[in-house]
């Protein structure tokens, strides 16, 4: 983790969309009178999803208004969260776990390939549809090594099926969530699951094969 | 608390017994036992994050961060078992990862937490072979300069700006070890009590921006005196090396400022170098001021003296004046049967009632006193901008909503209140508001005033923009009226309470320093010298408010600053700035103060009661006193009060308010502050080039 700062860039304004704004005014609704500033982060969030995954400045004083909150303990609230990027990033945003398991099941892997489809990490790839980064463990250990592509998790990858993601994600086709090594969920990878005496089981697992 | 059951713990085998509430941390310093802290302070929130109070207590598991855990019945503490010395030296060794090496080119070198508790528990090397952590620097204003890789993230400053100052703008950005103290986006704190935090940092990381460089700690002189920026009396501590002010910090006042101070009073010493007067100046034929000697000074003064009869001869007291210097003016204009002096600013009401009499002292004080307002269950401002004329009352009416969530109820113009982060109601902008409370016909006034008669500790405060108007004594009535209504007058508690802005204002008026039979006021003497009805004027630092034109008077101005005053007069003597002399000032609550000398006035000036009595000699009419000593017993015997320094005398029946019982049409304009700009209120802010910085900044929003 390293110092985060606001972009240099920054757009004039912000304002939430007639939509949002409903839905912001909804979620307010669910706290006690005065206690709105508790919405703070749902209400970040969807400001990022607005300005296409990025947190602008000028959306961070509009929700401390919004809320009636200083706006230094909304910008707090924006550094200390990774979760909120403080700068532009491309459309697909691409999340390598590097924790250990993922790590011992190939994420170097991933990792170069990342490094020649996308670029440096934390920047913009030039066709601007991706940005990658390293993150910590992603808490799908099972299904190692795992990318998170925006909100999907996209699980049991090698470089091959990653390139695959890669170009299918460029070529703007939606790409299935999950493994893509055929696994339904966490089910061993030899496609039986670990109790093969126990009949019933299998008979589960095969039931939603 | 008295009747909570007390909790008994058991400190290092010394048995203490404490109120519930009380922290583990203040358990150890009531059984005298010194707990090291950064991040804990008295006067703040917990939080429980520098880890340096670690004490450990029997049946804990681990050693135990003393700040965040209460006290409990039955605890034992051990807070010198080797144990304990381990683990606040591994928080030592933590802190010190990222702190850099550079105590000597620091300015909190020598009064430094962090260095001195070091010698404590540091070791002598450290085994992190990394690279240091290294943050950039944050412009937070032209007040405190920040070193920000010294800053070991204890948060006392964020806390201070939020919960004390009332203005949230500091703030950690960013977390774990990269984690930032600035303001958003860098812009200047607005607080006017922001140089509080170079006090409350523990280390080098906050400091004082004009102080930097100029000295070291060990190597200052320190005087303990009291401020005269407002009319607070704040307890001050002046530091000097040879003859120069190095910088003015708080000392630590329960009563009065608690351990705060307003920037203004503590950034001020700038503006005691520039601009002095340290020579007489006399007016030439060619209407330019050319210096002179003393003599030749009170020469020109004699000579224009001697033909202008003691009617046409008037005084006036501006905001800076100590009460010997006062005493001194107000006997001398006595033994020469002048009737016109006063000490107010013009059209003020206070102290004289529609006879012409004297009213009793209480018509005149902040009585509930400055702690009271911790007291108070319903507050009223009329007229009182109180964070422009007194930023720390500020502090404490924000503390007392705070901690009890006390209503607020301000009546004055929108314009000259700027917002505080305390809920208020406003009630109005000016005397039609404060009408609808005595007899209330809306709405929102009846559950005011509903309130003010169900509290028990109401209280009123009654500010100098309600006063100073040509309406002010019916204001004044109206406001005592209704403070009688609602029982602010009870024999217990005195909630009737006037906010002087002037540090000169309540010893003039103690000591009577108002037109006597037949004599003009303050806006009748300035009047006087435009028309020609005042032929000799001596103004005792006044530098407000001076007349248009001056038809043919002669003009004395005694100050120690060259502003407007002494660019008006036709003699200027120079004298002795509040740092300079020892002389007496009284607060706004009627506390009597000694300021202590803590060095010597430049070049030619002299105390300012020795330049009168030398005065004096001249016009033919000797001050009986010959030191400071005698000169204040004749105040004692003008004012027995004068005799009991520092302490509040309480009020006896005979001194409680009285109105002056005026008639005359109300208006109805808007209370509107007498304090235009906070930074550049009295000559010595004027000359001060940092208060000119922060009130460029601070009216550019």
């Amino acid at each position: 983790m390293s110092v985060r700062r606001l972009a240099v860039e920054q757009p004039d304004g912000f304002e939430f969309s007639r939509e949002n704004l409903e839905w912001a005014n909804a979620q307010l609704k669910k706290y006690p009178d005065g206690r709105g500033q508790s919405a703070v982060l749902p209400l970040l969030w969807r400001a990022q999803e607005q300005c296409g995954g990025w947190l602008p400045e000028p959306a961070i004083r509009y929700i401390a208004e919004l809320l009636n909150m200083p706006h230094i303990r909304v910008y707090e609230i924006a550094t200390f969260y990774t979760m909120f990027n403080l700068e532009s990033v491309g459309k697909h945003l691409v999340q390598v776990c590097k924790t250990t398991p993922c790590w011992l099941r190939g994420s170097d892997e991933l990792e170069r390939v990342c490094f020649e489809e996308i670029g440096k990490p934390e920047s913009i790839s030039p066709d601007g549809n991706f940005t990658w980064r390293r993150v910590e463990c992603l808490g799908a250990c099972v299904n190692a090594p795992v990318v998170q592509i925006n909100a999907d998790f996209h699980e049991d990858l090698n470089a091959q099926s990653f390139r695959t993601l890669l170009s299918q994600l460029r070529a703007g086709e939606t790409v299935a969530a999950g493994s893509h090594a055929g696994r339904h969920a966490s089910e061993p990878g030899s496609g039986e699951d670990g109790n093969a005496n126990d009949e019933q089981e299998t008979l589960h697992f095969n039931g939603f094969k | 608390m008295s009747d909570a059951k007390q909790i008994n713990l058991t400190v290092d085998g010394t048995k203490v017994s404490v109120d519930p509430g009380t922290t583990v941390l203040q358990a150890c310093e009531v059984a005298g036992r010194e707990i090291p802290r950064f991040c804990y302070h008295d006067r703040l929130s917990i939080a429980g994050n520098c880890r340096m109070c670690l004490v450990e207590i029997e049946k804990a598991p681990k050693p135990v961060a003393s700040c965040a855990m209460p006290a409990a019945d039955g605890m034992i503490v051990h807070t010198k078992t080797p144990g304990v010395h381990k683990a606040r030296k591994g928080v030592m060794e933590f802190l010190l990862i990222n702190h850099p090496l550079d105590c000597p080119i620091c300015d909190q070198g020598g009064e430094c937490d962090l260095q001195d508790q070091a010698v404590a528990y540091g070791t002598d090397g450290s085994r992190f072979a990394e690279n240091k952590r290294a943050v950039e620097d944050k412009y937070i204003g032209p007040l405190i300069k920040t070193v920000m890789t010294r800053c070991i993230h204890c948060t006392r400053c964020v806390r201070f700006a939020c919960e004390v100052a009332g203005t949230p703008e500091l703030g950690a950005a960013g977390r774990g070890e990269d984690m930032e103290i600035t303001t958003y986006l860098e812009h200047a704190m607005t607080s006017e009590l922001s140089g509080n935090v170079i006090d409350l940092c523990p280390v080098g990381a906050l400091t004082s921006k004009p102080y930097a460089f100029t000295a070291r700690s060990w190597e200052l002189e320190h005087t303990q005196s009291v401020d005269v920026m407002d009319a607070l009396g704040s307890a001050i501590r002046i530091d000097t090396r040879g003859q120069e002010v190095m910088r003015i910090l708080p000392r630590t006042f329960d009563a009065i400022n608690e351990e705060w101070l307003s920037d203004k009073s503590r950034f001020i010493w700038d503006g005691l170098k520039n601009q002095r007067l340290d020579k007489c100046y006399l007016r030439g034929e060619d209407n330019r001021l050319r210096p002179c000697r003393w003599e030749q000074a009170f020469e020109y003064i004699e000579a224009n003296t001697r033909d202008v009869p003691p009617e046409k001869r008037a005084a006036l007291v501006g905001d800076l004046a100590c009460a010997e210097s006062i005493a001194a003016l107000g006997d001398l204009m006595r033994s020469m049967g002048a009737p016109h002096l006063d000490c107010r600013e013009p059209l003020s009401p206070l102290g004289r009632n529609a006879e012409g009499g004297r009213v009793r002292r209480g018509s005149y004080l902040f009585n509930s006193s400055i702690a009271g307002i911790d007291d108070a269950d319903a507050i009223l401002l009329v007229g009182a901008d109180v964070r422009r004329e007194a930023a720390l009352l500020d502090a404490r009416l924000r503390k007392n909503w705070r901690r009890s969530g006390t209503t607020i109820g301000v009546i004055a113009s929108t314009t000259s209140v700027p917002p505080r982060d305390y809920e208020s109601v406003r009630l109005g902008e000016g005397a039609s508001a404060l009408q609808q409370l005595i007899e209330p016909t809306s709405e929102d006034a009846r559950r005011f005033r509903n309130l003010l008669d169900v509290a028990q500790r109401p209280m009123l405060i009654l500010g100098q923009g309600a006063l100073n108007r040509i309406d002010g004594a019916k204001i004044y009535d109206m406001a005592l009226a209704l403070a009688q209504q609602t029982g602010m007058l009870g024999p217990e508690w005195n909630g009737f309470n006037i906010l002087h802005t002037n540090a000169a204002q309540v010893a003039g008026l103690d000591l009577d320093f108002l037109p006597r039979q037949g004599g003009l006021d303050s806006a009748g003497i300035r009047k006087g010298v435009t028309d020609g009805g005042i032929e000799w004027l001596y103004l005792l630092g006044v530098d407000t408010h001076l007349p248009q034109q001056n038809k043919n008077a002669f003009i004395i101005y005694q100050g120690s600053h060259g502003d407007a005053g002494a660019a008006f007069a036709d003699v200027v003597l120079p004298a002795a700035a509040y740092t300079e002399k020892s002389a007496t000032f009284v607060n706004t609550e009627g506390r009597v103060q000694s300021a202590k000398r803590a060095l010597f006035p430049p070049g030619d000036a002299r105390e300012d009661w020795t330049i009168l009595r030398r005065l004096s000699d001249v016009l033919g009419c000797r001050l009986p006193y010959d030191d400071a000593f005698a000169l204040q017993q004749s105040m004692i015997s003008q004012a027995p009060h004068f005799a009991e320094r520092d302490q509040l005398v309480p009020l006896s029946n005979a001194e409680k308010p009285e109105p002056v019982r005026a008639s005359m049409p109300l208006r109805d304009d808007p209370f509107v502050s007498t304090v235009d700009d906070f930074h550049l209120s009295n000559v010595v802010a004027r000359a001060s080039a940092v208060m000119a910085q922060c009130s460029r900044l601070a009216n550019k929003k």
